[in-house]
């Protein structure tokens, strides 16, 4: 597997001002992204997640620590070639339409006789623009925005697509759209390196996440792992022909129990007590109508990384 | 070499300041201007043609200045205050690329508005039966490469300061560059009272080092029907480019070490 993206030891400080000392944005970061990865960034408002970024693209010279992207050091033009950009809350020229917009970019990579108006087609039609190719970007909505970035990014059909919120301000269905175009990236060998707010779409389309926080890494790893580290939290069992005076038998093993009009669901805290509660229903001729293991969501792995850091500085 | 990228850069600049409400408000007051003088001609006794040249050249000059400085100073600021700029450089467009191309559509809008109200004032010439000799033109074109200078100077600023400093350093340079005839003088005074040449000589390095707008003036020579010999031209036409090109090449310089945050 070759290695993508790669950085050792980066330390990123930004000064704050004459007197107002500085502010370490990245601290000790070393990661490694492989080919044809969707690697996903997480961390909370301030976490460096954008620095680090920045720093992938070349827009800032890191303070200390090196990275290298596609096997050459950051920064370098030749480099460039390869990558493409969405930053955080982009900002655009929005006097062009957005063929315009394209071709715009395009014309910044100077390889001769680009393929240019069929890559500019391909790209409106991917992000489901094409109907409002000769619209001008101011009077596009904020998920149009959003989307016309992601295909600027995708003007020179990059290696490595890395993304600063792709999914910050869009709807449900834009979300979506979002995620099927980087599951297409994927599927099309590419790289994707992004970071995201969101974590149920983290979650479904990363093959590995990274923790951020205070520009520390405080976990990094495949999701499953990440989320089978914690392993199965508690399992839910959905039983029938339990009778009103049985209740009490269950809710003795559960953790909690909803009774509903004919049947009740019981959580259950481990696995023994689902060994019990299947032989009491042996007994007393319940019938199990399903069950279901509570694996933790990325979000509570999320939550509590962060709230274990927040004791560990304290 | 290929140039596609500086060329979109540069079209693009310009695209954007055609968007510019100020740029439009500038050239429509110096083409009012310019007409005035026309008004203003027959309203004094004295001669015509000389003060509609008078006025019309310092209103070129002028307007010209103004629109230099308004719009230079916002080149590069403005693409990082709108962010912008980070889509451009993680493309493999060096900054001195990207300094090159902002300051080439800045060039192409003066081109076109100083061309704008040259137009208006050799119409206002045809009108008092004057044909536009070469002295005029030159003169209208040396105000042009005097622009070029100061844009020049508005694009270094703004590299690495913000827009409202950018444009009192740019008038400063303004101001002074059409001074410096006088601190030649005042090196030559001050040589003569103190014996020390501490302070002349600085002035002296300082009259080098700072652009001298006097050179670019001829409305004297213009309004007085006296021709300049077009190898003079050549030559103010050839300090006035090089200056801008050093200029230009330090804003490069600057901008290539500095982060953009
Ligand atoms: N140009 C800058 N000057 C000073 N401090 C900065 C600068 N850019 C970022 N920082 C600081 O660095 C830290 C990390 O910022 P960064 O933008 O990388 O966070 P983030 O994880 O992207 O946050 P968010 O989720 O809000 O986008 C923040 O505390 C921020 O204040
Ligand atoms: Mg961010």
């Amino acid at each position: 597997m070759q290695v993508v993206v790669q950085t050792e030891n980066l330390r990123m400080e930004f000064s704050l001002g004459l007197g107002r000392g500085r502010m370490v944005a990245l601290d000790d970061l070393t990661l490694q992204v492989e080919s044809g990865e969707v690697f996903g960034v997480l961390g909370p408002n301030g976490s460096g997640k954008t620095t680090a970024m920045k720093v992938l693209t070349g827009l800032c010279a890191p303070t200390s620590g090196s990275a290298w992207v596609l096997g050459q050091p950051v920064g370098n033009v030749s480099v460039k070639n390869e990558i493409g950009f969405l930053p955080e809350h982009p900002y655009f020229y929005e006097y062009l339409t957005a063929e315009e917009f394209l071709r715009f970019y395009a014309r910044l990579f100077r390889r001769g006789g680009l393929v240019l108006s069929k890559r500019v087609d391909e790209l409106l039609e991917l992000v489901g623009l094409t109907r409002q190719r000769r619209t001008r970007l101011q009077h596009f909505s904020k998920g149009m925005l959003q989307r016309i970035g992601i295909a600027q990014a995708l003007i020179n059909d990059p290696r490595l697509v890395l993304l600063d919120e792709p999914m910050s301000g869009l709807d449900p269905v834009g979300r979506r759209e979002v995620r099927d175009i980087i599951l297409q990236l994927r599927d099309q060998g590419k790289t994707v390196f992004f970071n995201s707010h969101i974590l149920p779409d983290v979650e479904m389309i990363c093959d590995r996440v990274a923790i951020l926080m205070e520009g520390r890494l405080l976990a990094m790893g495949p999701v499953r792992e990440l989320v089978g580290s914690i392993s199965v939290r508690s399992v839910e069992v959905e039983l029938e022909s339990v009778s009103s005076t049985e209740i009490a038998v269950v809710e003795r093993m559960a953790e909690k129990v909803v009774v509903m009009k004919n049947y009740l669901i019981a959580v259950l805290p481990d696995m023994a007590s689902v060994d019990e509660i299947l032989r009491l229903a042996n007994v007393h001729g319940w019938r199990l109508r399903a069950m279901t293991p509570r694996r933790a969501s990325l979000e509570e792995i999320f939550l509590q990384e962060v709230s274990k850091h927040h004791h560990e500085i304290r | 070499m290929r140039f596609g990228d500086i060329a979109a850069i540069a079209q693009n600049t310009y695209k954007e300041n055609l968007r510019d409400k100020i740029l439009y408000n500038l050239v429509i007051f110096g083409l009012v201007m310019i007409g005035g003088s026309l008004l203003l001609s027959t309203l004094t006794i004295g001669e015509r043609t000389k003060i509609i040249m008078d006025v019309g050249l310092a209103s070129i000059e002028l307007f010209g200045t103004l629109i230099a400085i308004f719009v230079g100073i916002g080149l590069v600021s403005k693409e990082l205050e709108k962010r912008t700029i980070y889509t451009i450089l993680c493309k493999p467009v060096s900054r001195s690329r990207f300094i090159l191309g902002k300051y080439l559509g800045l060039v192409i809008t003066l081109f076109v508005n100083v061309s704008i109200m040259g137009i208006g004032f050799f119409l206002i010439l045809a009108l008092i039966h004057v044909v536009p000799n070469f002295t005029i033109v030159a003169a209208v074109l040396l105000i042009f490469v005097q622009l070029l200078i100061l844009t020049a100077f508005a694009l270094l600023c703004s590299t690495f300061t913000t827009s409202t400093l950018s444009a009192m350093f740019t008038l400063s340079i303004y101001v002074i560059g059409h001074l410096t005839e006088d601190l030649k003088n005042l090196a030559l005074r001050l040589s003569d009272v103190f014996s020390s040449t501490f302070s002349s000589t600085l002035l002296e390095v300082v009259y080098y080092v700072l652009p001298n707008f006097d050179y670019f003036n001829i409305k004297g020579e213009v309004v007085h029907g006296v021709s300049i010999d077009p190898a003079t031209v050549g030559s103010i036409l050839l300090y006035g480019l090089v200056y801008a090109a050093v200029l230009v090449a330090l804003s490069c310089l600057i901008f290539e070490r500095r982060d953009v945050k």
